[in-house]
């Protein structure tokens, strides 16, 4: 039944580019950066117990990164995605020594803090970052010499990357390692009475979940080709949270869904209104106060209900 | 010498304004042990309302307004506390992300209904005259400012300490299962201190109106202001909010004055250093 779901999901992702048209692909592609972000947020609010509410930062400053050094350094694409790699990983190995003194809220309010920082930098340098009007004119890198600029060929790349984020990050949850996290995340202090370091154990997921939110930041500037202060906002941390929190946190593939669903009301609702912030926050409180679960653990809930037959 | 006075005021002035936003985010952090991120959208409340209303009423003073904003600040949130966050006691995440939510959707509400301009708050008629001090000019409205800071603080320090609310409060902070048991309504407490917390920051958005006027984004503004402040003083504690809240005001005003552009960044220093030696915060209790 699993395999059987996996297999489905599997072939839809292969779908897009044979049947839809650009705007479907394009959106398929921001559905998929949109998943690899929320999995990497994922990392440390399902699996890890630590809720961040300063993810954007990774995936803004990297985009920012390799956006100024493309566009204003003349770098090629691919030592700017290194620098830009690399760069935000250090900054996240840096932020986690700060937030990880504290747990709970404590972290929660620190990421926070952190985030909106780098925030108003980002609209305050405008010497260097453009401020509110952002950096445009980028282009998408063209791996092996093959031009990412037709959506048919940008989102068979993100789909390649996803795939192997996915799986980078099912192995790492599922190694020993990711046993070690999920139990510091329910008995952090049995976890150090068996000889376990809780902090360096939290401070590596951290880490890496800062690389994954690098990659996210990357693709994100690939696909837009333009970067504005609000990619680093609260409200950017924020949808992220929601898609991880509606998925179901802690599950593997949850968050990937929840992603989806909060990019495509987005998209949808912008259409109509425009008060994208206004519902965000109404879809927090109605995922909070009626499905704290998420829609994924939900949902299997409901099938195992169902397989057991009528009570 | 003019600059560094002047300078020093604007300081003085910022960090009362951050004390009346702060204190209230730490009565309420201390007892109920939730981080309220709707707290910025409270200020921002406050500073609409009393741009509103001395824009569309002739003989109303700054001061009503902002025990106005305060008291319907207050009511909402209390509606808030009982409607929403109650239903959530036993999930603290939860909670936050409830807050954080409405927060969204206060600060898109009030674009919703009063644009994207800003609208200035008029300084009291009274108070616009500079006053002169040891030969220096001084805007007198920053001073008043600066004063009233000090009178909640004093106030707040009384409630908790000489009266026997305050009393209950401290019981609840310390042990809430004990207060229960012994008789304290914890409940009822929780939701004075967040109409309390939530009043006191729609007051100061209406005082610090004159300053920073009505706009839309004040809220994301201020919200990590707070955050800084209660961080570095210690959460759950009014020393250390008041003495988080000058310390970040002259830093911050400081900042951008001499180095607009890091201002920011200059933020983030006294954060880290203070994290980094004490986690609890200057004058935060372990386990709090």
């Amino acid at each position: 039944m699993k395999w059987l779901g996996a297999a489905l999901l599997g072939g839809s992702l292969l779908l897009p580019p044979f049947l839809a048209g650009d705007f479907y692909i394009n959106l398929a592609s921001q559905i998929l950066i949109a998943a690899i972000f929320a999995l990497s947020l994922n990392l440390l609010v399902g699996f890890g117990g630590m809720t961040s509410l300063g993810h954007a930062s990774y995936l803004g400053v990297a985009a920012y990164v390799s956006a100024l050094l493309t566009s204003r350094y003349g770098l090629g694409h691919g030592s700017a995605a290194l620098i830009s790699i690399s760069g935000t990983v250090a900054m996240a190995a840096f932020f986690g020594v700060i937030a990880l003194r504290a747990t709970g809220l404590g972290f929660l309010m620190i990421t926070l803090a952190l985030s909106q920082v780098l925030w108003g930098l980002a609209y305050r340098m405008s010497n260097v970052t453009n401020g509110d009007n952002g950096i445009t004119g980028l282009t998408r890198p063209a791996p092996f010499g093959i031009s990412l600029d037709n959506p048919v060929a940008f989102y068979w790349f993100v789909l390649v990357v996803t795939v192997i984020a996915f799986a980078m990050m099912m192995v790492f949850v599922s190694s020993v390692f990711g046993s070690s996290l999920k139990g510091v995340r329910d008995q952090s202090r049995r976890m150090a009475a068996l000889g376990f370091n809780p902090w360096l154990i939290r401070w590596i997921t951290f880490v890496y979940a800062g690389f994954w939110g690098a990659i996210a930041g990357l693709l994100y500037v690939y696909y837009h080709k333009y970067i504005h202060p609000s990619s680093l906002s609260t409200t950017s941390s924020a949808e992220a949270l929601l898609g991880v929190i509606a998925g179901g946190s802690g599950t593997l593939g949850g968050p990937a869904v929840g992603a989806a669903l909060v990019l495509l009301l987005k998209n949808y609702a912008s259409a109509y209104i425009e008060r994208w912030n206004m519902l965000l926050g109404l879809v927090f409180l109605f995922i909070v106060l009626v499905m704290p679960a998420g829609i994924v653990p939900g949902f299997s809930k409901l099938m195992a209900g169902l397989r057991r037959g009528p009570r | 010498m003019q600059f560094w006075i002047i300078q020093g005021l604007n300081s003085l002035s910022l960090g009362g304004l951050l004390f009346l936003l702060s204190s209230g985010f730490s009565l309420i952090f201390g007892l109920m042990r939730l981080a309220n991120l709707t707290h910025g959208a409270f200020f921002m409340l406050g500073t609409y309302f009393a741009a509103i209303a001395l824009r569309s009423f002739d003989g109303l003073n700054l001061w009503v307004v902002a025990i106005g904003a305060g008291i319907i600040v207050a009511v909402l949130g209390g509606l808030f506390e009982r409607l929403v966050l109650t239903r959530l006691k036993a999930n603290p995440l939860g909670q936050v992300l409830v807050t954080l939510g409405m927060s969204f959707i206060i600060a898109d509400a009030c674009l919703m209904i009063w644009g994207g301009d800003s609208i200035p708050v008029p300084t009291p008629q009274d108070l616009q005259a500079p006053t002169r001090l040891f030969g220096f000019v001084f805007p007198t409205y920053r001073l008043v400012l600066v004063g009233l800071a000090i009178v909640v603080a004093i106030a707040l320090y009384y409630l908790l300490e000489r009266t026997r609310l305050g009393a209950m409060i401290r019981a609840g902070v310390d042990d809430r299962q004990m207060a229960r048991a012994v008789g304290i309504p914890v409940s009822n407490l929780f939701t004075i201190v967040f109409c309390l917390g939530a009043g006191i920051a729609g007051a100061a958005g209406a005082l610090g109106g004159p300053i920073l006027s009505a706009y839309p984004g004040l809220d994301a503004d201020m919200l990590p202001l707070a955050l800084i402040v209660v961080i570095l003083g210690g959460i759950g504690s009014l020393l250390g909010a008041f003495v988080g809240s000058f310390v970040i005001g002259f830093i911050y005003t400081f900042g951008t004055a001499l180095f607009p552009e890091l201002a920011y960044i200059i933020l983030f220093l006294p954060m880290i250093v203070v994290i980094a030696f004490r986690p609890q915060g200057l004058f935060g209790r372990v386990g709090a």
